[in-house]
């Protein structure tokens, strides 16, 4: 399974004062089962892009192909890509609705067609994958605190059985410690569930500590696309782009500078601890 | 979707319509859409048409971002068409099964299409060359009389301005909530109108929740920038008239006179 | 003198049932102690419901006090009669840039807060222009609040408040629905207010590396306040900041984490080249 995008162009309010080409010649193949960042300043194109991949958006020219089938074709079944292609959007609590939290996750499974049983079933898995304890099930969704919302709103497109699970900035808005819970939630929802992810984010520290590759994002193109390492290494193009490495890498090209041999393809706090030591222990040694 | 309704929307120039007193536009505007519904024939057509063209023309906004503004409402413009094409009783020209079109009717729905696109255009010339503000300070100033006889006019105009300014962005979250929603298989087309009642439950609760919560938090933000009412307020740009203005009326005086007599000459024709 | 001044300060919230019957009291501020000299630059951090944001209402007055007093330039809240004055001479930056821009033209937005206090209009048009000038907007005096970037539109917010010419600004959150290239915008605009213009500064964030320039931070948990101090005083207690909610910037983790090693790394490590110096005169 993949998806496969083909030179996809999008231009926003064509023929306006206010044209612009949000997408710019973007290709690009997603694997099934990956783990993507999708990195990029606010206006870099990545909110289009990946409403591109559920179909809300349509590409002005280009094509894209989920699992070898052209999206755009005629016959093609656009509602059930949404499905299989589980968008949450930014501040995705803003969307709910319903009486009782349990009955606004049903509200995806019911609008695919299933029995009353089957989409209580759906939305109790759900909720578990999203990690929203029991107790909170039947209140009404306006009386949860933001994180437990924005985990209420996550069930309500899981609830879908998606294959691909796109989060746009799951973050936003949240304490650092409600960041934390929700992005280790999403790393082992990726594990447990077997799901391709993409994150869209503007924070390196965030996708470096848990994807194992990231696309940059800039001006609607694709700037870099590779594993955190290999994308890192790109300081001055990143920069350029408005976007900085984690700090710990600017550390470690700091101290390399001064001649302490570490390695500078350090992405994460781990990484870098293990470099920092292992170079005191060598000179030790040595 | 939806942030394409561009209809209505300030368009930042320099023209000499964006510096005339709201005021005068906003007479001019009544004016205008009295000259409407007084024109009769060619004569009367030709004046309007040419009246809507210079100020289209004066107002330096591109005609394409105008009637591209036209779109959102191009159903109204459909329907008011096809009702008075085929219900208008007369001589038949030709008739689809119960449907009749009869000479009358076309000339009727051609004049009300073209009349309700020129009051829409015309209108939106205001809009597009005042500000918010500016518009509602004109508003507030012009019936400021009403005062006193118990109308809150700086209230009023405080609402609309601030109706104005939030217009765009709960557009936009609309467009937002009604694509998250699709994104959960939500179906807004499809059904009977019942259904599709019931089907816009998910985009409208969130929406309101979303305008009480803004409508709250900037209570809060104009309280804290010692918002009190009217009383005591001064102005950044108080309304003072200047020689275009003084310009303006008379301009406008001559065209509104322009219909008249055009209203007035064909009459006299129709009956001798 | 200290312009704000806070004793005891106790907000309760009480919540009702269905029937109006109390169902309990939440302390969302439950005995906080505070106090800002003129100038100063004051972090107030906390995760979200600590109660830090309950405390900026209470400073511009928009809540008050169950409990305890609260002095704003020589001024107790509590009286009602000093409401507009305490409201002018300290302003309040929101976290929503959108929900606090009021006009459609950025100027007029700025000179919301000068007409309601009834300055004049000449004084109006100075005032905007200088507002807008401190925070780097002026170019975008004429633009449309909407086509801005959110750090724009909070530095169009901040700028609304300078046109009132207070003392003091108290920012709930500025940065919390920005993207990293706003947050810089507002904290450096921030910072150059309180450098240039000599204005109390009071920023409400649960960002820790936006602390960093302050002169004192005040940490909040469960509406009391848990710790104060220089940044590096506070920054040096990993663990307890991190029982707290709260994150500490990575530099400083990672310092914390080699000391635990064993490297003899100084405390409260703040910046990346304090980090580099440290290790490299180990090495």
């Amino acid at each position: 399974m993949s998806i496969i995008l083909d030179k996809v162009n999008y231009v926003y309010s064509e023929e306006t004062a206010y044209e612009k080409q949000a997408l710019n010649q973007v290709s690009l193949k997603i694997e099934d089962g990956e783990f993507i960042g999708i990195i990029g300043h606010t206006g870099s194109g990545k909110s289009t892009l990946i409403q591109h991949l559920n179909g809300l958006l349509k590409a002005t020219s280009g094509g894209i192909y989920y699992n070898g089938r052209d999206i755009y074709e005629e016959d093609y079944d656009r509602k059930e890509l949404r499905s299989k292609v589980g968008l949450v959007f930014q501040y995705p609590e803003h969307q709910l609705f319903e009486t009782t939290v349990f009955a606004d996750v049903c509200f995806g499974p019911k609008n695919l067609g299933l029995s009353r049983k089957e989409a209580e079933l759906r939305a109790f898995s759900a909720l578990k994958s999203a990690g929203l304890p029991e107790e909170y099930w039947y209140r009404s969704p306006f009386e949860l605190s933001g994180g437990q919302k924005r985990r209420a709103a996550i069930a309500g497109v899981l609830a879908m059985k998606p294959e691909v699970l796109i989060l746009d900035e799951p973050t936003a808005g949240l304490d650092p410690w409600g960041r934390e819970e929700i992005l280790n939630q999403i790393a082992s929802m990726h594990q447990e569930l077997n799901m391709t992810i993409l994150l869209v984010s503007h924070s390196m520290e965030d996708v470096a500590e848990y994807v194992k590759r990231i696309i940059v994002m800039n001006q609607g193109s694709i700037l870099l696309d590779g594993a955190p390492k290999e994308v890192f290494l790109h300081q001055q193009k990143l920069e350029a782009a408005g976007l900085l490495v984690p700090q710990v890498t600017y550390l470690m090209q700091e101290l390399k500078g001064r001649g302490i041999p570490v390695s500078v393809e350090v992405t994460t706090l781990k990484e870098a601890k293990e470099a920092v030591l292992q170079a005191f222990s060598n000179r030790r040694l040595g | 979707m939806l942030r394409d309704i561009t209809i209505g929307q300030y368009y930042p120039s320099d023209s000499i319509l964006h510096k005339l007193d709201p005021r005068v536009k906003l007479l001019g505007t009544l004016v205008y859409v009295l000259s409407l519904f007084f024109f009769r024939g060619a004569a009367g057509f030709a004046a309007v048409t040419l009246g809507l063209a210079a100020l289209i023309w004066l107002s330096k906004v591109p005609l394409r971002y105008m009637v591209k503004g036209l779109k959102a409402i191009g159903v109204i413009l459909v329907l008011t068409g096809m009702f008075n094409l085929f219900l208008t009783p007369g001589e038949p020209l030709a008739s689809f099964g119960i449907f009749k079109i009869t000479e009358e009717g076309l000339k009727n729905a051609g004049f009300m299409v073209i009349r309700l696109t020129y009051l829409i255009l015309g209108s939106s010339v205001l809009t597009l060359t005042t500000t918010p503000n500016r518009l509602t300070d004109g508003l507030e100033k012009a019936l400021r009389p009403l005062n006193k006889i118990g109308v809150p006019v700086h209230e009023i105009s405080m609402i609309m301005s601030i109706a104005l300014r939030f217009i765009p962005i709960l557009v936009e979250e609309t467009d937002k909530i009604m694509k998250a929603q699709l994104a959960r298989g939500a179906d807004f087309e499809s059904g009977n109108l019942i259904k599709k009642a019931k089907a816009m439950a998910p985009l409208l609760v969130p929406l309101f929740i979303s305008a009480f919560r803004r409508a709250n938090d900037l209570a809060m933000a104009m309280e804290a920038r010692c918002y009190n009412g009217g009383e005591g307020r001064t102005k950044m740009k108080p309304l003072k008239y200047t020689g275009k203005d003084g310009w303006a009326y008379l301009i406008m005086a001559g065209y509104f006179a322009g219909i008249i007599v055009c209203v007035w000459m064909s009459r006299n024709g129709r009956n001798s | 003198m200290n312009l704000i001044e806070a004793r005891k300060l106790v907000h309760e919230y009480i919540r009702r049932d269905e029937e109006g019957n109390v169902e309990g009291i939440l302390a969302a501020l439950d005995g906080v102690d505070l106090e800002v000299k003129a100038g100063e630059f004051v972090a107030i951090l906390g995760h979200n419901g600590s109660g830090k944001s309950t405390l900026a209402k209470h400073l511009n007055v928009l809540l008050k006090a169950s409990e305890g007093t609260l002095w704003v330039d020589g001024k107790d809240t509590l009286d009602d009669n000093y409401q507009w004055d305490i409201r002018k001479s300290a302003g309040m930056v929101f976290q929503n840039p959108d929900n606090q821009i009021i006009a459609g033209v950025v100027e007029e937005d700025v000179a919301f807060g000068p007409e309601n206090i009834g300055v004049p209009t000449d004084e109006i048009w100075n005032r905007v222009e200088k507002s807008l000038k401190s925070v780097g907007m002026l170019g975008y005096r004429e633009h449309s609040p909407n086509k801005l970037s959110g750090g724009q539109k909070q530095r169009v917010a901040i700028a609304g408040v300078m046109a009132m010419e207070p003392k003091c600004i108290v920012l709930d959150e500025p940065t919390a629905m920005l993207d990293p290239q706003g947050r810089r915008e507002v904290l450096e605009a921030v910072g150059a207010l309180n450098r240039e213009k000599g204005i109390t500064v009071i920023l409400i964030t649960h960002y820790m590396e936006e602390a960093v320039q302050a002169d004192k931070v005040y940490v909040m948990d469960h509406g009391k306040v848990v710790m104060q101090g220089k940044p590096r005083e506070i920054f040096s207690q990993v663990d307890r900041l991190k029982s707290y909610r709260l994150d500490v910037p990575q530099i400083t983790l990672l310092a914390h984490e080699l000391r635990k090693e064993g490297l003899q790394i100084p405390e409260g490590i703040l910046t990346r080249q304090e980090l580099a110096e440290a290790l490299c005169q180990l090495y």
